[in-house]
């Protein structure tokens, strides 16, 4: 079955159909992203004394080098559909190919981020005192923590200087966690928002890889088709590009 | 907001010309980066004007991409009609995070 308007556009929106269908998709992902947005300012206007909002947990310069690997790809996308336009296929594949390697080194650097936080705990003790710092042993009797040393004031390189190796017996600890959603609000929402958003990475480039290798053979029957196909994907990866722009400061640096 | 004309409707060698605009969306979203994390570090009166720097520049830069990347700056109206509809709602959506302040037995 032919499907209609893949490359004229129809005359009632004067757009082809694609286009009107990607709109509607990235509307309700505004929408989505939009409630886990709402729910991050809900839990940081629920921040107080006690229960104090953090900073200085993400690593600051491996955030703003994603964002630069992000910002790159979109440049690289928006050449790939340029490259189509002005008919220059061995260009687009290029441009594509970057995109792809942009996608991939974003998800190698975010899992590299996500197993940092996995192996750092945070202790509670019963007297009040919180240790955070990675773990040496766990016995059922006690753990042994090498505990970082924090310095007054913000740092723009992570603090990497650990204390003597600390042995806390379980009798003494109210709870004890590594950094994951239950650690605390602030971990939640970022696994939340940055998986989610990771999960849009991944797809957006399974996509990309499509049309780079396999839906690239259209270029030979249709190439204005293969454009506008390009063009759809660009749109979602932009829109997964500019959800990062307010991704990054919210949760590396406010 | 033209109704007459939409990237679809560029010819093959005006995209060229878009090429050189691309690019310099491209240095100033980096540059827009750049800045966020040096004002970040700036130990303004409160962290509230921190926290409105980095989203006025998030701002800009989500502009940008949405302005020339995804070519909203000529684009058809029924595609600014779907994003006027979801803007409202969208910011009904954020209004609700301030029902927290009317919340006066907890707070």
């Amino acid at each position: 079955m032919e499907i209609p308007y893949t490359v004229t556009a129809r005359p009632d929106t004067g757009l082809w159909n694609a286009k009107i269908g990607i709109w509607l998709f990235l509307a309700s992902e505004i929408m989505l992203f939009g409630g886990l947005f709402s729910a991050y300012v809900f839990l940081r206007i629920g921040a107080d004394a006690a229960n104090p909002w953090p900073h200085g947990l993400l690593n600051v310069p491996v955030g703003t080098f994603n964002t630069f690997v992000l910002i790159s790809s979109s440049m690289t996308m928006v050449m790939a559909w340029a490259s189509l336009k002005m008919r220059k296929f061995a260009q687009y594949r290029i441009y594509m190919g970057l995109t792809i390697l942009c996608a991939l080194a974003f998800l190698c650097v975010k899992a590299y981020e996500y197993n940092d936080k996995f192996h750092h705990y945070g202790v509670w003790l019963k007297n009040g005192e919180f240790i955070t710092g990675h773990l040496e042993e766990n016995t059922p009797e006690s753990l042994t923590i090498l505990p970082d040393i924090h310095h007054e004031g913000r740092h723009f390189w992570p603090e990497t200087e650990h204390g003597a190796p600390r042995e806390i017996k379980k009798a003494d600890i109210r709870r004890w966690s590594n950094f994951t959603p239950k650690f605390s609000p602030f971990f939640a929402i970022y696994f939340t928002l940055t998986g989610l958003h990771g999960l849009h990475v991944f797809g957006g480039m399974v996509v990309n890889i499509y049309f780079w290798l396999p839906g690239s053979k259209l270029y030979r029957t249709n190439p204005e088709h293969l454009a506008n196909r390009v063009e759809v994907s660009g749109l979602f990866w932009h829109f997964v590009d500019l959800v990062w722009i307010f991704l990054f400061p919210v949760l590396y640096l406010l | 907001m033209n109704n007459e004309h939409s990237a679809d409707d560029h010819p093959h060698h005006d995209i060229s010309k878009h090429v050189r605009r691309y690019m310099g969306v491209f240095l100033a979203l980096l540059l827009g980066t750049v800045v966020t994390v040096a004002a970040s570090y700036i130990p303004f009166k409160s962290n509230e004007v921190n926290i409105a720097v980095a989203l006025a520049i998030a701002t800009v830069k989500a502009t940008l991409v949405a302005a020339i990347f995804m070519h909203l700056s000529a684009e058809r109206w029924t595609i600014y009609r779907f994003l006027i509809i979801t803007v409202v709602f969208a910011i009904g959506l954020f209004s609700l995070t301030a029902l927290a302040f009317s919340d006066h037995i907890h707070r």
